[in-house]
């Protein structure tokens, strides 16, 4: 067999791996799943590709930086795209979630990120159409790297991208009092008030750090595959799975739950077939579940 | 007369709208003082602290800190103004370890003022030093409590409020936990504690105020209310004014 469906499952995994850190951390520090948060990603997309399409109607076409398949545009675009995409979450977090949220039933708010997934999703089709649509048509060659495996530039500065962002990620939560501050307030939102943290500002980190992810996943997405209204909800299922598989609240379990249900679609595909990439993941899911209920990265309070 | 850091006057509190728990209390507290709240099972006494720490809706009354209005202010502003609260239960990070409990309740500190800090909590709570990379969770009961007051002092608070630091500890932690607060108070200190294990809590204490129903009923200097008749009195529900008052009540 060929050895290429670790390339593609890292790249699969590291979409999912972003995605599902902006759903870990509202769940453990808001406590409800934002079924929304697939849409952020779309949203942060669109807005990217639409900073794109104005720069490159303002300062005209600009030559992609060598050997890959996007300029300095996208670059900017991305920065803007997640700024934007922070905002919408804070936006929507303060007409919508924090209102429910004070009422105290997770279950209605869960409802109304539902809703909200819908109602963002439909705009999106509404303005942009459901046609999918590209960042860039060039066609890039994927190179040889050995047993098998062919990569291509794009991919290769993606991953990379990753690789940062996770571990910037990481080290906020570990190193800063903002990390140590969403720590307290995902264990027990009393005492974290009691030593003088104060929930609202915690709350809006959460909603920045995790919109913020939600676009560079989905530009990612934009620049691998396509760009459509649905890519986002498309990925909710697999970002909840390696949430729940690398344990909820854990930024390295996220990231490894993502790769281990990336590498397993890809795997899927080549050995068993492409019908059952989404079956896979979540028997792995289960299997996991199974043996360890707290998930990869998960830990019990004594 | 030496100045007063805390006053409390005619606080009503409760969680519902028109169920007041607290109805009426006054207290002060004097600085470099123990003062204690005694007070039957469900007499306020735990709901009474949490409202002046800002945790229980305030309904009436008001509280001064050193002078200043700190009434239903939030509870995560009250760390800033000067109060630090020890709740009774669920008082740690129980997965942070021992030093990021003390450090991320740092956040009103100057950033370098930090380390040296929580190095001065080590050597004030030696037990911890052992233990600074351990999860919380993992501590004794005792070195629990510990851990909770030393988190508690670090942002120099005028005044240290505890709500029963010795419920669900075994004898021997017991005591250790008011030897450690009565050494506390001698660092200069003031402590407001409430407690169920009065004999104690009195031994180590200045003054006690007795709650009653949501009231304080009594007060007097620790030591010698051990022996008090009227006390004795209230524990037992037996209210002393109720002849009086041809019941009234």
């Amino acid at each position: 067999m060929s050895l290429q469906f670790v390339v593609d499952g890292l790249l699969t995994g590291s979409m999912i791996g972003l995605g599902a850190i902006g759903v870990t951390l509202t769940y453990s520090i808001l406590r409800f799943s934002n079924f929304a948060h697939g849409d952020f990603m779309a949203w942060g997309t669109y807005a990217t590709l639409a900073v794109v399409s104005a720069i490159g109607a303002t300062v005209g076409k600009v030559a992609p930086i060598a050997p890959l398949s996007f300029g300095w545009p996208l670059i900017v675009a991305l920065v803007i795209g997640m700024a934007f995409t922070a905002l919408l979450a804070l936006l929507l977090d303060k007409v919508l979630f924090s209102r429910l949220r004070s009422q105290g039933q997770a279950i209605i708010v869960v409802m109304a990120s539902f809703g909200a997934s819908m109602a963002l999703r439909s705009l999106l089709e509404f303005t942009f159409t459901s046609r999918p649509t590209y960042f860039s048509r060039a066609i890039q060659i994927a190179m040889p790297v050995g047993f098998g495996i062919r990569i291509t530039p794009d991919q290769i500065a993606l991953l990379l991208l990753t690789a940062v962002l996770v571990l910037g990620v990481h080290l906020l939560m570990t190193r800063t009092q903002t990390g140590r501050s969403m720590q307290a307030l995902s264990q027990n939102a009393a005492l974290a008030r009691i030593v003088g943290i104060d929930v609202a500002s915690v709350v809006r980190v959460t909603w920045v750090i995790g919109g913020a992810l939600a676009c560079v996943a989905g530009v990612m997405i934009g620049i691998l595959v396509q760009i459509r209204p649905f890519m986002g909800f498309d990925m909710l299922l697999p970002m909840f799975a390696a949430a729940i598989l690398g344990g909820i609240g854990s930024i390295p379990g996220a990231v490894l739950g993502g790769l281990i249900i990336g590498l397993a679609e890809a795997g899927a595909v080549q050995l068993i077939g492409a019908e059952w990439r989404a079956a896979v993941s979540f028997i792995l899911l289960m299997a996991v579940l199974f043996v360890r209920p707290i998930g990869l990265f998960g830990v019990r309070e004594r | 007369m030496s100045e007063i850091v805390l006053d409390v006057r005619d606080l009503e509190a409760g969680y519902e709208p028109g169920v007041p728990i607290v109805r009426g209390a006054s207290i002060t507290v004097k600085k470099g003082e123990i003062v204690v709240v005694l007070g039957p099972n469900g007499a306020g006494k735990s709901s009474f602290i949490k409202a002046i720490a800002g945790l229980v809706p305030i309904t009436g009354g008001t509280v001064f800190l050193d002078g200043k209005d700190i009434t239903a202010a939030p509870a995560h502003t009250m760390v800033r103004l000067g109060l630090a609260f020890v709740p009774q239960t669920e008082n740690i990070f129980q997965l942070m370890s021992v030093e990021d409990n003390l450090r991320v309740a740092c956040g009103i500190l100057e950033r370098r003022e930090i380390p040296a800090r929580i190095e001065e909590m080590y050597a004030a709570f030696p037990d911890l030093v052992r233990q600074r990379r351990t999860a919380a969770g993992n501590l004794s009961g005792g070195q629990r409590q510990m851990l909770a007051v030393a988190r508690a002092l670090i942002v120099h608070p005028k005044v240290l409020v505890l709500d029963e630091p010795s419920a669900g500890l075994s004898p021997k932690f017991v005591s250790m936990v008011f030897e450690m607060l009565a050494n506390i108070r001698k660092s200069g200190v003031t402590i407001l504690l409430v407690e169920q294990n009065a004999k104690a809590a009195l031994a180590i204490g200045d003054r006690a105020y007795v709650l009653v129903e949501g009231k304080d009923r009594h007060q007097g200097i620790a030591s010698e209310l051990w022996n008090d008749p009227v006390v004795a009195e209230l524990y037992l529900g037996q209210r002393p004014s109720q002849a009086g008052k041809g019941g009234t009540a």
